[in-house]
């Protein structure tokens, strides 16, 4: 059995709001949502800014008692799931839930509590830790809450792979849908990393930016940590359709793929296969998209590899085709990256515009691809969103909009 | 044989309960049982975990697992705060 695929819900917080149409909005306008971290003493950390989710409030969605086993990676979970669904309007058969999907990112698990309790612990000599840390920081906590609250009993898991966990997760959630393993799946990832240890430890990696995110601009000098959560209500095409529901995109093809090559160090090659997976996966060729929402980090290596990737797998339509960071606007958030990412390919088809690339400084030589500077009216059929992640685990999702994909030969694989 | 709990420490006791439970405080009456404030076993952990921190005390999980009422429970950290070595001076 093979089904298209239909979005029929999108939900998101991040620093650029806390709902999808907030988010979308501030993609629009190119409207950064990097600031000063706050929250806790930045003091001795050489970066100050990252892109936080400041409007979020957990006492807004949760009373007390249900916040005591929840991170706050976990809330942010299930705030935007509650709004994925909310938008589709599903309406589940008791043998549709018994066989409904939850597969989520994230990257840490819940961080934030085992960074409070580990300090207690160590730092301030306490005798004991807060007992739900175990599971605030399991990394399934946001989708196990899911089932409990939803009644979904089928196929749920996580899956952990750095900064490219919701692509991983969204692709094995479509692939679910599409092959008849479950008739409905939330999918997506969601993140809380602002910790003082994880910052420390990111900054002494020497990749985050002491300023801001310059994706593909010369002059960038890192990544900005973000935080948030993206979650996609995924059904097969037939069915959205006969329920009349209002569909978003469609999710086309998933590939993934590993480098085998360096722990941080990316490779174009790698980028440039995973690309190419996800469009056989789509049956789509090169010349069928329109847009790439790139993994964009502004990292040095990154931006240089990647580069590289996209105009060796669309060297065919570099004209016709536009790339957009939107990392620039809601910074890294790790695991959840590419579910906000998702949801802005998905807006970006269903609005037919390309959205701004922010922070760019000037042209680099070594990063040409046709970056979008400026939000605009693209029309494009299908779109790309890569992510590429630290281990050289690379996972690309195709999407496409919603009157149907363009017709296309397969592609061969080179 | 049952432990005498002292006024404060009921009060103490009772007052950790309310606020982990997120319940009015007068619900929550010595003679409550854990399964008539809807206390499951999840919560149990965090009343036990909360009632360690207020008053500095250990509670053993062979004790914590025998305890089904608010005033066993009482009783069992008054028991557990005679039992506290005194600080060195």
């Amino acid at each position: 059995m093979t089904r298209r695929v239909a979005i029929t819900g999108v939900g998101c917080v991040s620093a650029l709001g806390n709902t999808a149409p907030e988010f979308w909005a501030a993609c629009l306008a190119g409207k950064s949502g990097i600031s000063q971290i706050g929250g806790f003493d930045m003091t001795g950390v050489r970066f100050q800014n990252g892109a936080q989710a400041h409007g979020f409030d957990a006492s807004r969605h949760f009373d007390g008692k249900q916040l005591i086993p929840l991170d706050r990676f976990a809330q942010l979970a299930i705030v935007a799931a509650r709004e994925a669904l909310a938008q589709a309007q599903l309406e589940l058969t008791d043998d549709e839930r018994s066989r409904a999907a939850i597969v989520t990112g994230s990257c840490y698990g819940g961080k934030t509590s085992e960074d409070a309790g580990f300090a207690a612990l160590y730092r301030d000599a306490q005798p004991r830790i807060h007992p739900m840390t175990i599971p605030r920081l399991m990394a399934n906590a946001g989708a196990s809450a899911l089932t409990v609250e939803l009644g979904w009993q089928g196929p749920v898991w996580t899956v952990s792979t750095a900064c490219s966990s919701a692509n991983h997760a969204i692709g094995q959630a479509f692939w679910l849908v599409r092959h008849g393993l479950a008739d409905v799946a939330l999918t997506g990832g969601s993140e809380a990393p602002f910790t003082y240890g994880s910052l420390k430890a990111w900054e002494a990696l020497r990749v985050v930016s002491p300023d801001t995110c310059r994706p593909f601009s010369k002059g960038r000098n890192g990544m900005v940590l973000g935080e948030g959560a993206g979650m996609l209500v995924l059904e097969p095409l037939d069915r959205a359709l006969a329920r009349g529901a209002t569909v978003i995109a469609e999710i086309a093809g998933f590939g993934m793929g590993a480098d085998a090559h360096h722990i941080t160090q990316p490779s174009a090659a790698g980028a440039a296969r995973a690309l190419r997976l996800a469009l056989a996966d789509a049956q789509l060729t090169p010349e069928a998209i329109g847009v790439v929402n790139a993994h964009g980090t502004g990292t040095a290596a990154n931006d240089v590899t990647e580069s590289a990737a996209i105009r060796d797998v669309f060297a065919g339509n570099l004209q016709d085709l536009r790339v957009t960071a939107s990392k620039s606007l809601h910074g890294h958030a790790l695991g959840a990256s590419a579910a906000l990412e998702a949801v802005a390919t998905v807006l970006g088809l269903q609005a037919q515009r390309v959205i701004p690339t922010a922070n760019f400084l000037e042209r680099d030589p070594e990063c040409d691809v046709p970056l979008c500077l400026e939000q605009q009216p693209w029309d494009h059929a299908a779109a790309v969103s890569n992510s590429f992640a630290f281990g050289g685990l690379n996972a690309v999702l195709v999407f496409t909009r919603k009157l149907g994909r363009p017709q296309s030969p397969v592609p061969s694989l080179s | 044989m049952s432990e005498s709990v002292s006024p404060e420490v009921l009060e103490r006791v009772l007052r950790t309960l309310a606020e982990t439970q997120k319940l009015p405080l007068e619900q929550v009456t010595p003679e409550a049982t854990f399964e008539q404030l809807n206390i499951d076993s999840l919560d149990g952990i965090n009343i036990l975990f909360a009632l360690e921190n207020e008053f500095n005390i250990n509670i053993p999980d062979e004790s914590a697992r025998l305890v089904r009422d608010v005033r066993q429970l009482a009783e069992g950290v008054q028991k557990l705060i005679y039992e506290k070595p005194a600080p060195a001076a």
